[in-house]
């Protein structure tokens, strides 16, 4: 019986080594963004300072990223609920969630006309170029990364998503046990 | 052997849930094109800042003929032109536009987009993108000749990816050619239009 219980802990440690694998695949989070602006943003965002900082900078237990473009159609329906998920995310107790919008393809202009279209309260950054979404595998927008600033090298990144939400509980939930 | 059996179970179960992991791509993406990386622009315009705009009238997708010189003395005219349907670059533009209503309308500019393809096409594809509020017309036949008397008919028979903008007096005021394979950047288009004011 114990034997069986050891094997089954090696398989769930191989097995959560294999979805931060799985998850991370063609993703690439080495980049940096600017310092906002805002002074709020920097301090949801745990930053001090006005200088760059890479996403596993922020000061907490998951960074939620998502990709989108304020030319998406799925983005532009789907924006109100990715708004509903930043309030669960600020709510959840037990972790302290972070999220932020990187705008593939979409100047600053373009990115705070999103961020004031749908009253974005999360910060958003612009990746003009393109250069983002390149390193995280020119995925369609909207795709979604989580990870865990705190965590290895290797294994920081634990879960993606990539399209609709659609059921905001289900993500969320989804999230929360992508990241036990 | 039920250890066995279990034990394989298990890991049967995680590498499943593992392939999931990668996750889908969206059912807007599955339907589009890519053409790879085309040559940036491959016309000559045949019109200039100044010049009167070429009056033109092209069935729309929600089934209305359009005149370009019905808007004149009434709103200032956007005509896009874009490429090709069900393409990547093409797809991602007007969406944006769609949901910048407010700003075109604050200076009293209406858009019409335009393509070479035609209706049933254009109508299945602009589905894809909401409920546009702005007419898409096509410039299928004979074929592209409004997109060549303004000069941005390609080679291939597609459009470039091209903007103009009319004032109420079917004057051009601004054009803009991109290449191709970008989209232009909303923020320049607003500041064209607010120069109208």
């Amino acid at each position: 019986m114990r034997g069986l219980a050891f094997s089954i802990l090696i398989l769930a440690i191989v097995f959560n080594s294999l979805t931060a694998i799985a998850a991370s695949e063609g993703v690439d989070l080495d980049f940096s963004l600017p310092a906002p602006q805002e002074k709020a943003a920097c301090q949801y965002l745990g930053l001090s300072g006005t200088e760059d900082f890479i996403p596993y900078q922020v000061d907490a237990d998951i960074l939620v990223i998502e990709i989108f473009s304020m030319y998406c159609p799925i983005c532009q329906r789907e924006a109100p609920k990715v708004n509903q998920l930043y309030e669960k995310l600020k709510a959840y107790q037990e972790k302290s969630i972070r999220l932020i919008g990187i705008g593939a393809g979409n100047s600053s202009y373009e990115t705070q006309f999103f961020k004031e279209n749908y009253k974005i309260e999360f910060p958003l950054f612009s990746d003009d170029d393109f250069k983002i979404h390149k390193k995280v595998g020119e995925k369609g927008t909207p795709f979604f990364i989580a990870l865990k600033p705190g965590a290895p090298e290797g294994s920081r990144i634990f879960f993606t998503h990539s399209g609709e939400i659609k059921d905001i509980d289900d993500f969320f939930e989804r999230l929360i046990n992508a990241s036990e | 052997m039920t250890t066995l059996k279990l034990l394989f179970h298990i890991l049967w179960v995680c590498v499943l849930m593992t392939t999931h992991a990668l996750g889908a791509s969206t059912a807007f993406e599955d339907n589009i094109h890519d053409p790879g990386r085309l040559t940036p622009i491959d016309s000559k315009l045949k019109v200039s800042v100044g010049e009167a705009a070429p009056d033109f009238t092209l069935k729309s997708v929600s089934g209305k003929n359009i005149q370009l010189s019905q808007y004149k003395g009434k709103h200032n005219v956007l005509i896009t032109f874009v490429p090709a349907a069900w393409t990547p670059v093409c797809s991602d533009q007007w969406p944006g536009y769609n949901i910048a209503k407010p700003l075109f309308e604050k200076h009293d500019t209406i858009l019409l987009g335009i393509t070479t393809d035609n209706i049933p096409t254009l109508y299945a594809w602009t589905r894809q993108m909401g409920e546009l509020w702005f007419e898409v017309l096509s410039d299928f036949w004979p074929h592209g000749k409004t997109a060549d008397s303004y000069g941005v008919l390609r080679t291939d028979g597609t459009a470039e990816r091209a903007l103009f903008l009319v004032d109420k007096q079917g004057i051009i005021k601004w054009i803009h050619v991109s290449d191709i394979n970008f989209r232009p950047d909303l923020g320049i288009i607003m500041e064209a239009i607010k120069g109208l004011d």
